[in-house]
């Protein structure tokens, strides 16, 4: 854009604000991606299930959550729930729940992706010297497990992180809402928007270079 | 000695083993007495592999009868009559070692064969430890104790997986064709392991291709074709003077 002078300052006239904002994004992520790993655990496993009618709903769920965009799952959460069943819930709760889902759906599938990608040899020979299910998940089959779950978990918490800026179409101050306001407010979208990409990237490249460390780690 | 009336160690009953429509295993009876050592040869799919999963229970056999030690079975199709511990507690009683070795990839070779006794018997960790020193050592491996299986050598991984099987002080051992997966030059240290315990009396059933090496130990063979029984008694009597043709047919491809 010819003749357009940037300025940053105007994108920080009020960083306490930026700071609440970042307080909020990161809070919204930590708690949304632990909740969003226990039900992603749980139904992971309620995947493994040996009972279809144990593991239908629960796909059910999990393809209904992976396959609907975000922004869709918040807005029903918000709006559509109260119509449905008439329960109201407030905006940071119907945000979360969205959030908490989505990662557990995608985390469901990763977890039972983990189990799965052991070789059935290895229940086997668990099994041969006189180990019970439950102790064949927990010596042999999770400790192999877990360790190819965590980079694809470690990708899908960087997702998570950037995803929390749809919050703020339920009016959640997150770092996207409040750069929204700061923008009404400056007339200022170029360096504002720039300003809060940077903010996501200095957070982001960290976490994405762990990923990358542990997809390396061949010690099994 | 064993007595001459002592009951056998193990004994199949016309063990049935089918897939849906497929028959695997149609009828097979053998007994094994206690320290002796019992060969199934016959050709691929002829349901060897299958017999031997059925005897501890990794395939549950469609109907027979079965007794290891004191724990007999009856299968008639329905649902084992055995709860999910029971059957734990019965495969604890028999090893089994894999072509495939399925060493645990996180563990070191002293941790691999610690973890029956740790996990299955709850012994103490230093209990445990020290049977697992003694059985590396017993087969040749005792400076291997903290590698991983990845950096074991074929015959290596074998023979720890022998010792992970053998640390539950199993009352009988079944190989499943646990050299066909290792380079030729490697085979040779397995079987001296396997020959090394059919002189110490330990009760086994093997399954394998290596012909010489069942001549040479095995008390008793099975020559199994098509999920039966074609052949069946002592070594000598089987393998020596080979009228069926069947067996002569299968044995004349070792000859080449």
């Amino acid at each position: 854009m010819p003749g357009y002078e940037w300025d940053f300052g105007k994108a920080f006239l009020h960083p306490d604000l930026w700071l609440t904002a970042l307080t909020v994004t990161l809070g919204y992520a930590a708690a949304t991606i632990f909740f969003g790993l226990v039900v992603g655990v749980i139904a992971g496993m309620l995947l493994l299930s040996r009972h279809w009618f144990i593991r239908t709903p629960v796909s059910g769920f999990v393809q209904v959550f992976r396959c609907t965009p975000l922004l869709i799952q918040i807005i029903w959460f918000y709006y559509a729930l109260p119509v449905a069943i008439n329960l109201t819930i407030p905006a940071w709760l119907a945000a979360g729940m969205g959030l908490t889902f989505y990662m557990g759906a995608f985390s469901a599938e990763i977890f039972r992706g983990g189990i799965m990608s052991i070789d059935k040899g290895q229940w086997q020979a668990a099994k041969a010297i006189g180990m019970m299910p439950w102790q064949v998940m927990r010596r042999v089959v999770l400790p192999q497990a877990t360790r190819r779950m965590i980079p694809p978990f470690v990708n899908q918490s960087v997702l998570q992180l950037k995803n929390t800026s749809l919050l703020s179409i339920v009016a959640v101050p997150d770092l996207m809402y409040t750069a929204q306001i700061f923008v009404s407010e400056t007339f200022r979208p170029l360096e504002v928007y720039t300003s809060l990409g940077v903010i996501y990237l200095i957070i982001l490249y960290p976490l994405q270079k762990l990923a990358k460390r542990l997809e390396r780690r061949d010690d099994v | 000695m064993t007595s001459e009336r002592e009951a056998p160690m193990v004994e199949l009953d016309c063990i049935c083993k089918n897939y849906g429509k497929l028959q695997a295993v149609k009828g097979v009876s053998l007994s094994v007495p206690r320290g002796e050592a019992h060969f199934i040869i016959g050709p691929s799919g002829c349901g060897k592999s299958t017999l031997l999963r059925c005897i501890n229970l990794l395939e549950e056999p469609t109907s027979g009868r079965m007794r290891v030690g004191t724990i007999a079975m009856k299968f008639d199709g329905g649902r084992l009559p055995m709860s999910t511990r029971e059957q734990a507690q019965y495969r604890a009683r028999v090893g089994m070692v894999f072509q495939q070795f399925h060493l645990f990839p996180h563990m070191t070779a002293l941790e691999n064969v610690m973890e029956g006794p740790r996990t299955v018997k709850r012994l103490p960790a230093a209990e445990a430890r020290s049977i697992a020193e003694a059985l590396l050592k017993k087969v040749g491996l005792a400076e291997k104790r903290d590698s991983y299986p990845k950096h074991l050598s074929g015959g290596q991984a074998q023979r720890v997986a022998i010792a992970r099987a053998l640390a539950m002080s199993p009352e009988v051992v079944l190989f499943d064709e646990v050299t066909s997966a290792l380079d030729p030059e490697l085979v040779g240290e397995v079987l001296a392991v396997i020959r090394q315990l059919t002189e110490e009396g330990m009760t086994m059933i093997v399954v394998t291709h290596e012909m010489a090496f069942a001549r040479e130990v095995a008390n008793s063979v099975t020559f199994m074709d098509g999920g039966v029984v074609v052949e069946q008694g002592v070594t000598e009597a089987v393998l020596g003077n080979v009228t069926n043709p069947r067996l002569e047919q299968f044995l004349r491809r070792f000859r080449a």
